[in-house]
């Protein structure tokens, strides 16, 4: 690079004064390493991989609850009930002496489970609604103002209502905050669907003569799977949040299996004298729904098809 | 000349407008409104225009990307508007497009082996995986790709590569007619010459006949055999280019052809400057539709439409100022903007 400068053209040197020569670029910019592996993972997504490892904790938090120190959530202990925190019962005891830490630490199945349900439920649901009303004009007016309904009733309402037909179970709360989610996503697959339609690449395929099952399947459907991925997180922590507000108002999970909506509900007529049975399900609760979120946002960024070239 | 392997009759395509409270059909976008033409085997027709004016609805009503509101696609011999989508599919190999647009016209999620094996498989004109990989790799020959490049992701690709892609995928079907939708008027000037000579070299090559829709008259004038002017859903002169561009019979083709570049420094064409923006295609003018704009319009042309008429041999015009005597008719014999030598 620095040769060209140094060379002037042949012009230059007959008939005008010497230029002096430009000084060689110096290397301003420093080598760029490619940062490769977990490093560079965590380097070039940092909101995903801080959002990944929260979730992986209480995943595994969760998944190994029976190990990690735990005693019989359910187990009852009316001697030692609103203990303060120890070193026997970490998070203290509630009002019927149940051990909070463990109840937390069950609780997480609870909420985990009913997030990734529901967000797995709903995004597969309104795929194939979106999928439908995006491409069948007479089916599109009737299910788009069926979903505009449904979205006019707030979704904790909605969920509550549905609870009130039903009895209290992990299953049916599973299915309330599937039904109050389902519009969210079809409308988002409705639009993209109503957009990717459009696109040449699209056209060209039906030029090509490819049946309109083949456009969908290969054409439609994989490029509505970035924008559902990102909706999913967003809908498992909002679910999450729901769950706990069903629980907390007694209407959500039975008050046999520990969730960290109950046992705030639990603690609340306690919660001025003996604030640590609310606090540390809220923690768990508000770390949770921040890992999904973050972990939303970073999937949001990476998987955004004007950064496609980081990927 | 034997059969055209294209006639488009009385095109018509008319977009309803909805609005209201529920829903209902408010008016139309008067897209196309009565276009006819036909292209021989071989032959490059291009239709230009300024942008609305309904080029690309012409390519994709022939394309039968969406029903026509009237008129008649024959493709050799055989119509094709109104046939059944199932009788309609093996007909489509033989007329392909190659959209404008390189970025939007590959599939972000398919490689390029899979982008072009699609029309292949279709088709059936592949018999086992050692033909098809064979046809992919011929079909990278042909548009000067390499062919180890099958396996990798449209975004790994620069616009006239892309473009490339785009042109081996319409010429996979092996079809007898290429629609090229503004093909090269998104493309730098230097890739725009790579593209345009290689649609020429695989015209000659292939026998292809092109219709070739660009607002890009220095183009055309390289490209095409016969052009078609359209201003707001109508053809208003079809002509051998050479004669439209000697000695255009309609004042919008005068106007547009005073609007191309001279390639001098210095050199300045007499521009003819239409005062006014087009009228809305939902609401045309009534009698000549351009008379609006026209510089030499009188009485006759606010009342009553010109037809599309010959004037010569294969020179045909929609214009009332032909029926005038030549000392009135500002377009009568040939004329200065004339871009070609003699």
């Amino acid at each position: 690079m620095a040769s060209a400068h140094t060379a002037p053209l042949g012009l230059a040197a007959e008939s005008r004064p010497p230029v002096a020569a430009a000084p060689p670029m110096p290397d301003v910019l420093p080598p760029v390493k490619p940062r490769r592996g977990l490093v560079g993972f965590v380097y070039r997504h940092p909101t995903m991989a801080i959002g990944g490892f929260l979730l992986l904790v209480m995943i595994f938090i969760a998944v190994f609850a029976p190990l990690l120190w735990t005693v019989d959530p359910t187990a009852l202990a009316p001697a030692r009930r609103t203990r303060e925190p120890s070193l026997e019962h970490w998070f203290g005891t509630d009002m019927l002496g149940r051990d909070v830490y463990s109840r937390v630490m069950y609780g997480a199945r609870v909420s985990l489970i009913v997030g990734f349900a529901v967000a797995i439920l709903s995004s597969v649901i309104g795929l194939a609604i979106g999928l439908v009303s995006g491409f069948i004009r007479v089916a599109d007016g009737i299910i788009m103002r069926i979903m505009d309904g449904l979205m006019s009733i707030p979704p904790i309402l909605l969920a509550i209502a549905l609870m009130a037909l039903t009895r209290g179970s992990v299953q049916n709360v599973i299915i309330a905050i599937t039904i109050a989610e389902i519009p969210r996503v079809s409308r988002l697959v409705r639009g993209v669907v109503l957009s990717l339609r459009e696109q040449p690449y699209v056209e060209a395929a039906v030029a090509a003569g490819t049946r309109t099952p083949m456009i969908i399947l290969r054409h439609i459907l994989p490029n509505t799977l970035a924008p559902i991925t990102v909706q999913a997180t967003y809908i498992c922590a909002s679910a999450m949040i729901v769950e706990a507000i069903l629980s907390f108002i007694g209407a959500g999970t039975p008050p046999i299996i520990p969730s960290w909506g109950n046992i705030m509900a639990e603690g609340r007529a306690l919660w001025q004298v003996k604030p640590y049975i609310v606090f540390f399900p809220a923690l768990f609760l508000s770390i949770t729904v921040l890992a999904v979120n973050l972990l939303g946002d970073g999937l949001r960024d990476a998987l955004d098809p004007r950064m496609a070239k980081r990927l | 000349m034997s059969r055209p392997i294209l006639e488009v009759k009385d095109l018509k395509k008319h977009f309803p407008i909805h609005g209201g409270f529920f829903g209902g059909v408010t008016g139309h976008v008067y897209a196309v409104d009565g276009v006819s033409f036909d292209i021989a085997r071989g032959e490059t027709l291009s239709l230009v225009g300024e942008s609305g004016c309904g080029k690309s609805t012409v390519g994709k009503a022939i394309l039968r990307l969406f029903p026509i509101t009237a008129g008649q696609v024959v493709l050799d011999g055989t119509r094709i508007d109104d046939m059944p989508a199932g009788r309609l599919r093996p007909l489509r190999r033989r007329i392909q497009v190659v959209f404008q647009d390189p970025f939007s016209s590959l599939n972000p999620r398919m490689r390029v082996r899979d982008i072009l094996a699609e029309p292949i498989r279709n088709f059936g004109l592949a018999k086992g995986k050692d033909e098809m990989e064979e046809r992919v790799a011929a079909l990278m020959d042909k548009v000067r790709l390499p062919r180890d490049a099958v396996g990798r992701w449209p975004h790994e690709f620069s616009g006239g590569q892309r473009q490339r892609i785009g042109i081996a995928r319409a010429l996979a079907a092996e079809p007898d007619i290429i629609i090229c939708d503004e093909a090269v008027s998104a493309l730098d000037v230097s890739v725009k010459a790579q593209i345009v000579n290689l649609l020429q070299d695989l015209q000659k090559e292939l026998g292809l006949a092109m219709l070739f829709i660009s607002h890009d008259l220095a183009i055309v004038e390289h490209m095409t055999h016969r052009v078609a002017v359209m201003y707001l859903g109508k053809i208003v002169e079809v002509a051998p280019k050479r004669e439209l561009f000697a000695a255009p019979k309609h004042p919008y083709t005068e106007a547009l052809l005073s609007a191309v570049p001279v390639p001098e420094p210095g050199a300045q064409r007499q521009r003819i400057i239409l005062k006014g923006d087009v009228p809305s295609p939902i609401n045309p003018p009534k009698g000549c539709r351009f008379h609006t704009r026209c510089p030499y319009a009188f009485d006759r042309c606010r009342v009553e439409e010109p037809p599309l008429r010959p004037l010569e041999a294969g020179h045909l015009a929609a214009c009332h100022l032909h029926d005038r005597p030549a000392a009135e008719n500002p377009l009568a014999g040939a004329r200065g903007g004339a871009l070609l030598p003699a």
